[in-house]
């Protein structure tokens, strides 16, 4: 049986680079209201920017497509957030997620994945190549004396 | 993203300002090879101060600045960085083999 989150919120937007800010703003506002330290906040942005960054880059490179993200808190501290394009995919993803592995040429690094698997508490990447990229991140927020 | 560069002998000093990601990384590095062209420095110090918000995006643009001035045969050192980027950098390895200062003036 699927576990019903306490809140979500869902967003849907266009591939284009201008969405970034939003879209790791967006989730930060969200997770506000789990309290989190100013690390933890830096680091659900950077992870959710490193998503989104590569569906607008590596998803439709020559096109515009649709990038959806959900973010859900589950278990009262549980953060998961959801990006998922309808893009070219990924080949082979274990190869996708190994540190300096980019198709980008000089403008990438290739460590986004690096940096998404070290600043949350776990990362799965599905894909299928011609259909879609869907990356699932979960980061559990502590619970911070003197909260409610 | 704001850029601010300026030179001073041989030492170049570009300010950045804002959050540093794909959107802007561009304007950044096109900023940063046209100052470097123009001076052809032996130093080039980045100053991360006043960025907000830096993904890997931000990364690309220190190595493409450290193989220039390697080039260039000079140094780069990044100044001023703040936490988050820190954490970036540290999480990619960058700050193992990237000089990193405080203030200027502290160093
Ligand atoms: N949503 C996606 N759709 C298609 N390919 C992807 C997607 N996400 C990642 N990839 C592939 O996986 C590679 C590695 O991604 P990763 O984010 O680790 O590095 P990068 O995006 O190349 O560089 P960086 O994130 O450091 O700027 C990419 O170069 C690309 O080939
Ligand atoms: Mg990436």
């Amino acid at each position: 049986m699927k576990v019903k989150p306490d809140n979500y919120i869902a967003l849907e937007f266009l591939s284009r680079s201008a969405n970034e800010g939003f879209a790791r703003t967006a989730t930060a506002a969200f997770a506000a209201q789990l309290d989190p330290t100013l690390d933890e906040l830096g680091d659900i942005k950077t992870a959710v920017s490193e998503a989104v960054t590569n569906a607008i880059v590596h998803a439709y490179p020559d096109a515009l497509g649709k990038i959806s993200l959900r973010a859900s808190i589950f278990d009262g501290n549980l953060l998961e957030i959801v990006v998922r394009d309808w893009g070219c995919g990924i080949a082979d993803v274990d190869r996708a997620r190994e540190p300096l592995y980019t198709t980008g040429g000089e403008e990438r690094s290739g460590m986004g994945f690096t940096i998404m698997e070290s600043f949350m508490d776990s990362l799965s990447v599905r894909s299928r190549q011609g259909k879609g990229t869907v990356v699932t991140m979960k980061r559990r927020i502590s619970q911070r004396a003197g909260r409610k | 993203m704001e850029v601010r560069t300026k030179t001073t002998e041989r030492e170049l000093t570009i300010g950045l300002r804002g959050e540093l990601d794909h959107h802007s990384a561009r304007e950044v590095v096109t900023a940063m090879e046209r100052a470097a062209d123009a001076a052809l420095p032996s130093s080039l110090v980045m100053d991360f101060g006043g960025v907000t918000f830096m993904d890997s995006s931000g990364i690309a643009v220190v190595m493409r600045a450290e193989r220039r001035m390697c080039a260039l045969g000079g140094s780069l050192v990044l100044v001023n960085v703040p936490q988050q980027a820190r954490r970036v950098f540290d999480a990619a390895g960058i700050s193992a083999h990237v000089r990193m200062e405080g203030p200027p003036d502290q160093a």
